[in-house]
């Protein structure tokens, strides 16, 4: 039996809205105990002991959307160095996109994911597999063989299911399972060929822009599909006003709906593609600030479920292009935690909602056992040095990838320390 | 049983399909098959009751098994058998099926036994004409005939149809079989399941009177007949279910699944069966608990009797036809 006493804590858990100096104690990698007078007595013997010194003690962050890159393109990330970004960000659990190469569309591949996730050990890793074949939008995957064997959920990643049929087909087929579906909410006859947001800037920079009603356009589409079959639906990434407003009414109408986010939505707005900036070229693209103000209220009302890093790492090479070619995306997986604390910091969003986005409620989206301070669940916690100032520099990231806009910025708060199962899988020397 | 009292016991012209059929009319085609069952199992096989008169197979589509059947049927009751077969792809829709009609019409047949890729389009064409119709199977709306033996087949091992508990398997959406089933056993007292995954049911088919399961362990739950349908692959392709491993894993009949049902429940299968897909090899021949061999066997019994009342109620109209004109 091995024990583990957090001592000196600040408790925060979301989930219950517990905020409380204490204790925490673990056994065998799950939480045994926790509470204000838990160590009053001193911590057990034969624990091992940690001084939190006070700081908040979480659950582990939950990243439901990021891309890894392996299998197929591990010079631009791979698992392990994902996994190192991850914890050294606080996360804990990661749920990766099918988007590889080969695409995680079969059983086998699901089952890779999750033993490569295990042989590492820094972080969780659950894959979702695609809803289509090969994400080319056509034919069903597996989906009931693809759940037995692992997978969280159902989406083509960072392309939309576009066509209604079979969008309706893979809903009504997912709801058989009680499976959940994750759609990258964009009208590609809408986006194509556009590379930033449709607007005053695009037209004065002579790019071709995506209308945000490309979002709105799919979304509202999905929200009448999913009345129609009773799917569970998620959008993954919302980036506009008008999306926020489709969720907010679909949830009142009762439908089985949630959504997330990405930080660059509400901590940027289109003016940071400036002079062709390529790090600011994102899938979706950086709105106008209406939509990124709309957005900061959409997480602060709950109309926003979860915030995802959209980790999407990419190389020089795919970067440094002419704007309209250059790969769109960007890392997340270490910027994840400071940027959703900066909402907090700026009396946006209450600090319990913020973590809540990042830990319950993922968690509860994708039914998973963790993402909370409870008696029994996994011991994945993540120690945050709440007010500490940093710098966000992009070069002492363990991601393979650089590309951030956020590379330069002052934030405040990091992840001191960071446990999975009871272990320390990573921790800031003071 | 005179050809009078049929004509009470079953009062209409065509014999289209089971939904709008009472009880009654239902139970006297099945007391009448059940007649034809010992004949056919017999050397003689031949009776004289249709002497004279002519059966006409018009198939839109192909179907061996089922235009055997008609044709035996006919056949065994003295009548003379036809069989046509019409390329459906070469034919217009619409006025030329009218068209056929017509001209089939003008050869004076007694009955017309039609099978037709189209919903409604057998009822279209028994407007047509003055025999009789049989709908041998209509796109995916009605299968008369099939749900009557499948009926003839429970009735002869269970005794009755009355509370039994029947789940119908498999690819409701595409089958005319199932609906045609659902009608029947709602009307005689049996309570009928469905059990597919979402995508291969209608919408609103709860409102047919059935339970609606995606779980077969849950669905077979206590049933006395497993009705399995068969998957037409062809229109699987990725789209309604994505495979036929993961089709066969969740809905595919096999003994561990089977293992819920009552002890002593049965198993049957329109056909032509797609074993490994919609059902186990070993499940499908198990003698105690299949019935498929049955079914096709009963089925050669329901087409005569049908074929038998039709054709009594066409000389009863004819009689009274003569008499009203005289």
């Amino acid at each position: 039996m091995t024990r583990v006493a957090l001592a000196n804590a600040r408790l925060f858990d979301p989930a219950t809205g517990r905020d409380t100096p204490g204790g925490l104690l673990i056994v065998d990698g799950r939480i045994a105990d926790l509470g204000p007078a838990l160590f009053a007595d001193g911590v057990p013997e034969g624990a091992e002991a940690i001084d939190c010194a006070g700081r908040l003690l979480v659950p582990g962050l939950i990243d439901m959307r990021a891309q890894l890159r392996e299998p197929g393109n591990e010079h631009q990330e791979n698992m392990a160095t994902a996994s190192q970004a991850a914890v050294a960000g606080g996360i804990t659990t990661i749920v990766c996109l099918p988007n590889t190469d080969p695409v995680i569309d079969d059983v086998a591949l699901v089952e890779f994911v999750r033993r490569r996730g295990r042989d590492i050990g820094l972080a969780h890793i659950h894959p979702y597999a695609a809803a289509t074949k090969g994400l080319a939008g056509k034919e069903l995957t597996e989906m009931g063989l693809l759940a037995e064997a692992g997978a969280v959920g159902f989406t083509d990643g960072t392309r939309a299911i576009a066509n209604a049929g079979i969008m309706r087909r893979a809903l009504s087929y997912a709801r058989t399972f009680d499976l959940l579906l994750v759609q990258h909410p964009e009208e590609p006859t809408l986006s194509h060929p556009g590379g930033m947001n449709e607007g005053e800037i695009a037209t004065r920079l002579g790019l071709p822009g995506i209308p945000a009603m490309a979002e709105v356009v799919l979304l509202e589409r999905d929200l009448r599909l999913v009345e129609l079959t009773g799917a569970r639906y998620h959008a993954a990434h919302l980036s506009t006003a008008g999306a926020v407003e489709a969720i907010r009414d679909a949830k009142r109408r009762g439908l089985p709906v949630t959504c997330d986010t990405a930080p660059p939505y509400f901590a940027l707005n289109e003016t940071a593609v400036g002079d062709y900036r390529t790090f600011a070229k994102l899938s979706p693209p950086l709105r106008s600030d209406g939509d990124r103000r709309a957005i900061v209220a959409g997480i602060a009302d709950g109309t926003i479920d979860a915030i995802a890093s959209d980790h999407a790492p990419h190389d020089q090479d795919s970067k440094r292009l002419p704007f309209s070619s250059a790969a769109s995306g960007i890392i997340g997986l270490e910027t994840l935690l400071p940027l959703v604390l900066e909402l907090a910091h700026q009396g946006d969003v209450p600090l319990a909602r913020a973590l809540a986005a990042v830990t319950a409620a993922p968690a509860g989206i994708l039914g998973l056992d963790c993402g909370r301070l409870a008696v029994g669940a996994p011991a994945d916690l993540t120690l945050i040095d709440l007010d500490r100032p940093w710098r966000i520099a992009v070069d002492r990231f363990r991601s393979k990838s650089k590309n951030s806009p956020f590379d330069g910025r002052p934030v405040q708060g990091r992840a001191a320390m960071t446990m999975l199962g009871g272990r320390v899988v990573h921790r800031v020397a003071d | 049983m005179s050809s009078l009292a049929a004509s009470a016991s079953y009062p209409h012209r065509h014999l289209l399909g089971i939904e709008g059929l009472s009880a009654a009319e239902i139970t006297h085609l099945i007391d009448r098959s059940e007649l034809f069952v010992s004949q056919n199992q017999g050397a003689d096989k031949k009776g004289g009751s249709l002497r004279g008169r002519t059966i006409i197979n018009l198939f839109f589509e192909n179907s061996t098994r089922t235009r055997t059947s008609f044709e035996l049927a006919g056949k065994r009751l003295g009548g003379d058998v036809i069989n046509m077969s019409v390329e459906y792809s070469s034919m217009k829709k619409g006025e030329t099926l009218i068209d056929t009609a017509m001209t089939l019409n003008a050869m004076n047949p007694d009955v017309l036994c039609v099978r037709h890729p189209e919903s409604g389009a057998v009822k279209l064409l028994s407007d047509k004409v003055n025999c009789a119709v049989i709908n041998a199977g209509d796109g995916t709306h009605e299968h008369p005939t099939q749900a009557l033996l499948d009926a003839l087949t429970i009735r002869r091992r269970k005794g009755s149809l009355r509370g039994l508990v029947v789940a119908i398997c498999g690819d409701v959406l595409h089958s005319r079989v199932a609906r045609s089933n659902i009608a029947l056993l709602n009307t005689m007292g049996a309570r009928v399941r469905v059990v597919a995954p979402r995508t291969l049911l209608p919408t609103a088919i709860d409102r047919l009177g059935v339970e609606v399961f995606h779980d077969m362990k849950r669905g077979l739950a206590d049933t006395d007949i497993v009705m399995m349908l068969r998957l037409q692959t062809e229109r699987m392709a990725g789209s309604f279910v994505p495979s036929i491993r993961e089709y066969y894993h969740f809905f595919g009949l096999d003994y561990a699944k089977l293992a819920v049902a009552k002890p002593d429940a049965l198993i049957m299968h329109p056909g032509p069966m797609n074993r490994g897909v919609e059902i186990d090899s070993e499940v499908a021949d198990d003698i105690d608990r299949s019935l498929i061999r049955q079914q096709v066997e009963m089925g050669v019994a329901v087409r005569m009797a049908c074929l038998e009342v039709l054709a009594e109620n066409l000389t009863t109209r004819n009689a009274a036809a003569v008499e009203a004109g005289r």
